[in-house]
């Protein structure tokens, strides 16, 4: 029992209810214009975030990571 | 002989379910998508923040290439010239000038609906070098439609001083990342991340000092170095959206709550709008508002010398809160123009920052009672310049 319980839960994290997703791929245009995305370019994001670190003393759940201060 | 009976009957369902779920895992992961790598591309940016008596400008570089189907590695190269006669320098020691390197490269492996990455990331400047090691590992499910990410990243910082031969002093971070991207809707999207972040030995500016007033005389102040604890941790907790309007741009915003081991507590709020316009631009302006309190052992002037185990007076570390304002530009380079790349873009943001303190005060202003001078405050212009190609 506890291997299919392991088995069961395994699919569901792995590929889970994917067999039929809510958003079909059809349906994802929007998703995949660029305007639409996180991150859209990661060395002017990670630049910016950098400059907040420096002078916050909050950091982190963010983009970038690593890296010196240059801050003193 | 009834018990073996039922054992028996037992690990023929479990054969029997396990091979069911063995065969439905094979089913639908036919049926999902794979994840996809990061696209191959060049960008050329050129940064410049000014503000606070702080001028820092330089290059980033990054490129990143796929090879064959499975891998992609990526480099970056960033530099922060700095020319600095910052509150802290003008009123502790005399303006300086320094120079940053960042050097950083990494690698993601694209397995399935799999991608695991690894980076390395040096910087170096003439008092300070930190080497990081991350690895990160983000699984797609759901269809495509949900994201789930771990990451752990560890540093180690070494410290020293340019008016002391003898400083030398180390730091390790470890940092613990979990994050999950949600699609709700063919127009809604939205980002979830925790991150805890570990720090251990000398934490605080070698340079830095605190102010007490002087045993003889209460209209003067002494100096004496600063000294935080030897650890820190801190707790960050992120939600983010992007939301695609009934026309083509996009509302986005997100929300941080941030804790610590020295008692800061901060509030991130952003929020901000896309526009596309006649295919080969886009804007974007953003507001973003930050808020903090102050770290337990944070004072602008101490009564007397070794007033607390642990001093700081840095205005990082005081109660404030921040403003900012961004606006920004890409245009598409015309197809034509461009004889080896598939797409290229030219980018222009202008951030302006306002810091306003409410504990770390003016120290510039003179002839007053110590302890008595106007809190602090500064704004900030950065400008972010890039080229993109892709390729």
């Amino acid at each position: 029992m506890k291997r299919s319980l392991f088995l069961f839960f395994f699919i569901i994290v792995n590929s889970g209810c994917s067999a039929e997703p809510w958003v079909k791929p059809y349906e994802r245009a929007h998703l995949a214009d660029p305007i639409m995305s996180f991150d859209r370019d990661p060395v002017s994001s990670a630049y910016i975030e950098h400059v907040h670190d420096t002078r916050e003393g909050a950091r982190g759940a963010g983009i970038s990571s690593g890296g010196g201060c240059g801050c003193n | 002989m009834v018990l073996v009976f039922l054992q028996a009957v037992a690990v023929a369902v479990i054969k029997k379910s396990t091979i069911a779920l063995v065969a439905l895992y094979v089913i639908i992961n036919n049926q999902s998508h794979a994840a996809v790598l990061a696209e191959d591309r060049i960008d050329v940016l050129y940064h410049n923040y000014d503000g606070g008596g702080i001028t820092i400008d330089g290059p980033s570089v990054l490129v990143r290439k796929s090879i064959g189907n499975t891998t992609s590695i990526s480099a970056n190269y960033y530099i922060d010239s700095i020319s600095s006669a910052s509150i802290d320098a003008i009123t502790q020691a005399s303006s300086y000038n320094e120079k940053r390197t960042q050097k950083s490269i990494s690698i993601d492996y694209l397995y399935d609906k799999s991608i695991m990455s690894y980076s390395y990331t040096n910087s170096t400047e003439n008092d300070f070098e930190a080497v990081t090691h991350s690895f990160n590992i983000s699984q797609e499910t759901f269809g495509g439609l949900s994201t789930i990410s771990l990451g752990y990243s560890a540093g180690n910082n070494h410290i020293s001083k340019s008016t002391d031969n003898i400083f030398s002093q180390n730091a390790d971070t470890k940092d613990y990342r979990l994050s999950l991207s949600q699609v709700f809707t063919k127009n809604f999207l939205m980002g979830l991340t925790y991150e805890v972040i570990t720090d251990e030995g000398f934490l605080n500016n070698p340079y830095r000092q605190v102010r007490y007033i002087s045993p003889s005389d209460p209209n003067a102040t002494i100096f004496q170095d600063e000294k935080y604890p030897k650890t820190r941790t801190s707790n960050a907790t992120s939600i983010n959206f992007r939301y695609y309007l009934p026309y083509r741009a996009a509302v986005y915003g997100g929300y941080r709550y941030f804790t610590d081991t020295w008692d800061i507590e901060a509030d991130t709020f952003d929020i901000g709008y896309v526009h596309p316009y006649q295919n080969n631009w886009i804007f974007d302006v953003s507001l973003r508002f930050y808020s903090q309190t102050r770290a337990s052992f944070f004072s602008s002037l101490f009564p007397f010398v070794d007033a607390q185990n642990y001093l700081a007076s840095d205005k990082e570390l005081s109660t404030f809160s921040s403003n900012a304002i961004s606006a920004g530009a890409t245009y598409s380079i015309k197809k034509e123009k461009l004889s080896f790349f598939e797409k290229g873009t030219l980018n222009f943001y202008l951030d302006r920052f306002s810091y306003n303190y409410d504990d770390f005060l003016d120290t510039t202003v003179t002839g007053i009672t110590p302890g008595t001078e106007p809190a602090y405050k500064f704004s900030a212009n950065v400008i972010r310049f890039y080229l993109s190609l892709w390729f």
